[in-house]
């Protein structure tokens, strides 16, 4: 029964791993911010998913099951709300979506860098 | 007062998971500690039907066991653009209407949207949300408008 | 088998970290270290299971929990800095 576990475990952490280094290579590889998001959020939601399961089979029925499961239900809920305020955020300095930006002909580097500037000139 | 115990119950299970010593001292703290902020919530009157959702008791975890899966469709076609290279993926921004009836359910809606690899909910006004999505497919599968009528059914 | 994954996940933190460096935009840089933080939660989970080192799980809670915090207030500095000097003119 404890090398039944041990395998399942293995399984998940393995394959978690390997979705925390695909999301980790689309973070790379994407061209634009707002494809970069989606990235992250596989990293976010299936690579910490598997990985928290695969230790809740390790970890048995202690006290350390709940700690786990509460880790990925927060987890899941910050990774949410985190990236559609980074996404809001991102839309309202100016940063347009690799799509819409080919009609206005604004480059991302442009577009960010008066909201560098202005984020610095704002400080007293 | 449902809310209000429905708080307590919470609050007293994440004290009881992450404290691990059950002295009568530190319980008595857990009371004390339980009872002071839900008075406080109580008279700062944030308690309600928006942060304790009591009515999506029973509609929610059938909603969550299929949204699961979903996720778990919608991460591999991710991952495997990322595989692909920069030439397999055509980001597009798309509107979709949300038909839920109270402010809880279409921010369930958009959430669900974000937490879904392949598209994040970029705005939101009134009940339209501004969708940005990596693939066709991904946007197309969205219109489809599935996940905004199970949506609707959860909120009941 | 621990050992392996917290190196994969040292690599994973590597990447973002490489990202938050190169990245063109502020955004970027904030996504690479949102995503950092959420790696070092999962690295701070793994090694409470390796041997000797237990109680890192509270701090693998504190950690996820004082990381959203402060992406949730990093982004809010940037959304309103740029608009505070046009209050203060008009």
């Amino acid at each position: 029964m404890d090398i039944l576990f041990d395998i399942i475990s293995w399984i998940f952490l393995v394959s978690g791993s390997f979705f925390c280094l695909t999301g980790a290579i689309g973070l790379l590889r994407f061209p634009d911010f707002f494809s970069r998001i989606h990235a992250a959020s596989i990293t976010d939601t299936l690579g910490a998913g598997l990985i928290l399961v695969g230790l809740m089979f390790q970890a048995g029925w202690t006290l350390t099951l709940p700690k786990l499961i509460l880790i990925l239900l927060f987890s899941l809920l910050a990774g949410t709300t985190a990236s559609h305020a980074m996404a809001k955020a991102a839309l309202k300095s100016g940063l347009q979506p690799l799509e819409v930006q080919k009609d206005n002909g604004k480059a991302p580097e442009e577009s960010i860098g008066t909201t560098d500037e202005g984020a610095l000139s704002s400080k007293p | 007062m449902r809310h209000v115990l429905a708080l307590s119950a919470t609050l007293s299970f994440f004290w009881l998971v992450n404290s691990g010593h059950y002295t009568p001292l530190l319980l008595f703290f857990m009371v004390v500690s339980v009872l002071s902020v839900a008075a406080l919530c109580h008279y700062m009157d944030v308690l309600d039907g928006e942060s304790q959702p009591l009515n999506l008791t029973f509609t929610l975890p059938g909603y969550l066991l299929w949204l699961f899966r979903e996720v778990i469709l919608a991460n591999i076609a991710v991952a495997r653009c990322v595989w692909l290279g920069t030439s397999s993926i055509s980001p597009c921004v798309i509107t979709v209407t949300a038909n839920q009836k109270s402010d809880l359910g279409i921010v369930i809606y958009a959430n669900s949207i974000t937490l879904t690899p392949g598209t994040v909910s970029i705005d939101l006004n009134e009940n339209h949300i501004v969708v940005h999505a990596l693939t066709g497919e991904a946007a197309a599968d969205l219109l489809g408008g599935e996940m905004d009528r199970r949506v609707c059914r959860v909120e009941g | 088998m621990f050992a392996l994954t917290a190196v994969a996940l040292l690599v994973v933190m590597a990447f973002a970290l490489l990202r938050a460096f190169l990245g063109p935009t502020l955004y970027d840089r904030i996504l690479a270290v949102n995503n950092f933080g959420t790696k070092t939660v999962l690295l701070l989970a793994i090694i409470d299971f390796l041997p000797g080192r237990p109680d890192f799980l509270d701090i693998a809670i504190t950690y996820a929990l004082i990381n959203f915090i402060s992406i949730i207030g990093v982004l809010r500095f940037f959304e309103y800095a740029g608009r505070k000097p046009a209050e203060k003119e008009g």
